[in-house]
């Protein structure tokens, strides 16, 4: 499955200043693995210690958390955007 | 969703009242009754910055007709370039009575309130209490958590708003009808992992992209008009200038506003929530920081050290210290900075202040260059003590 995956500015580092990078697999857990492959490290800055999305950070699949959906298991059909929206407190 | 009116109409609008707000006037989802209503409003904007700056400008122009601004800073050169209630003349002046003589300025017909003070928790329910609506363009986690949960506590609206580098985010928080921030975030990042604009930058217009952004919320809660941004989160990326909404659901299981609360009342430090730094930084550091002072004096005595500098490459290029070779916190973080080091040399970390540095010598010490040491205060400490010739930032 193609999917986009939305990759905020303090990431951006990672991606070699990308904004949008593509992606694959069938559920969040295999879009994130495939991202942590592509661009190593990045991976340890969304998941925590011990696998699961980082309290500070919010992963979206089309307009929907996935914390209200099926976190990492939420399937992640053909096309659709993937954000990942980090708590920023700039002011 | 469109929400009830927050604030009912004053009695009547001046002559001088209708000729200022005209162009509001004619427009028929504001009209005379919108316009009242705001000249009965009570708005508290905490904060005088970047997004404090326009939302202030704004809210006084449209008339809110008592704005509270809070902030215990006073003006710098550096805000500046964002900060555009503020001018030259006011350098050095408290924040809060710089924005209340520019709002008084700008609408003589309104109340102004300038709290030249930190908002604590010792008086931010008595503070939010006076309100109807808090404006939140504070610049850290801390205080944001605070200001969430006197909000929630209070049964506020507040209308918040986000900014770094080129990235902006908004939304309305309203317990009542809708999430809490606690909804969106349900925790802090530990210190270090998300960067603050005095450490990452941020583009000066972007405050008012945002900051616009809440006062155009609030002028629709505080008349009923519109759908309000309630359970959505607006994301400005101005690089790409495209706007996104994604949802935020209210979190059944939030501490704060979920279904069994756990948080009743105001924390008792929300410093410590958040953490200044980390526990591994904490550690690393006690024993293990030197001044400035001491850096030039190893320098000048020919110590075998190795100085290294972890800011960001554009940070080094307005000021260093002199000597120190550049490795960015991120190559800390991932490992590549580890195989840069010397082994026979006794490792100096500096970054901006210090706070950097701090979580760059844990991972430091942790790979065993246990002698290892970082300059408390970085840069600017430099700069104050050593040579004061330098630019600062």
């Amino acid at each position: 499955m193609s999917v986009s995956v939305r990759i905020p500015t303090i990431l951006r580092t990672y991606t070699n200043g990308s904004a949008e990078v593509g992606g694959e697999g069938a559920t969040l857990r295999e879009v994130l693995q495939k991202l942590d492959a592509d661009f190593p490290g990045i991976g340890a800055r969304i998941l925590d210690e011990t696998g699961k999305i980082r309290r500070f950070v919010n992963v979206y699949v089309g307009e929907e958390d996935v914390r209200f959906a099926d976190n990492l298991d939420t399937p992640t059909p053909s096309g659709v955007q993937i954000s990942i929206i980090p708590a920023v407190a700039g002011g | 969703m469109s929400l009830p009116p927050l604030v009912e109409p004053a009695a009547e609008l001046t002559v001088d009242e209708v000729r200022r707000y005209s162009r509001h006037l004619i427009i028929p989802d504001v009209g005379m009754a919108g316009q009242k209503r705001l000249k009965n409003a009570k708005v508290l904007c905490v904060g005088a910055g970047g997004l404090g700056s326009p939302a202030l400008l704004y809210l006084a122009a449209a008339g809110v007709g008592t704005l509270g601004v809070i902030d215990f800073d006073v003006v710098d050169e550096s805000n500046l370039q964002r900060q555009v209630i503020h001018g030259q003349s006011d350098v050095g002046r408290p924040k809060a009575e710089s924005a209340a003589a520019s709002v008084r300025e700008i609408n003589p017909l309104i109340d102004v309130v300038a709290h030249n003070e930190i908002l604590t928790t010792e008086n931010v329910m008595e503070i939010f209490a006076r309100y109807d609506l808090i404006v939140d363009g504070t610049d850290n986690f801390a205080t944001r958590y605070m200001v969430n949960d006197a909000a929630v506590l209070l049964g506020k609206p507040y209308v918040w708003g986000s900014i770094y580098r080129f990235d902006g985010q908004a939304s309305v928080f309203w317990a009542e009808h809708g999430p809490c921030y606690r909804c969106l975030y349900p925790e802090p990042p530990p210190p270090g992992m998300v960067p603050s604009c005095a450490e990452g930058g941020v583009l000066g217009v972007l405050c008012a992209s945002i900051g616009s952004i809440q006062v155009n919320e609030a002028i629709k809660l505080l008349t009923g008009i519109g759908e309000p941004l309630v359970g959505r989160l607006m994301i400005y990326d101005a690089l790409e200038m495209n706007y996104r909404s994604v949802k935020v659901r209210k979190d059944p299981e939030c501490v704060l506003c979920g279904k069994n609360p756990t948080v009743t009342e105001l924390l008792e430090d929300y410093e410590a929530f958040c953490g200044a730094v980390s526990a591994e930084a904490a550690e690393a550091v006690s024993g293990s920081t030197i001044t400035a002072t001491e850096l030039k004096s190893w320098q000048d005595a020919g110590e075998n050290i190795y100085v290294v500098d972890v800011r960001e490459p554009n940070e080094y290029e307005i000021v260093s210290i002199p000597g120190a070779v550049l490795i960015p916190k991120g190559e800390f973080l991932n490992g590549s900075a580890l195989e840069k080091l010397p082994q026979d040399k006794k490792i100096v970390l500096h970054c901006k202040s210090g706070v950097r540095s701090a979580e760059c010598l844990a991972i430091v010490k942790n790979a065993g260059f246990s002698d290892a040491v970082h300059v408390g205060g970085g840069v600017l400490s430099w700069i104050k003590t050593i040579d004061p010739s330098l630019p600062t930032y």
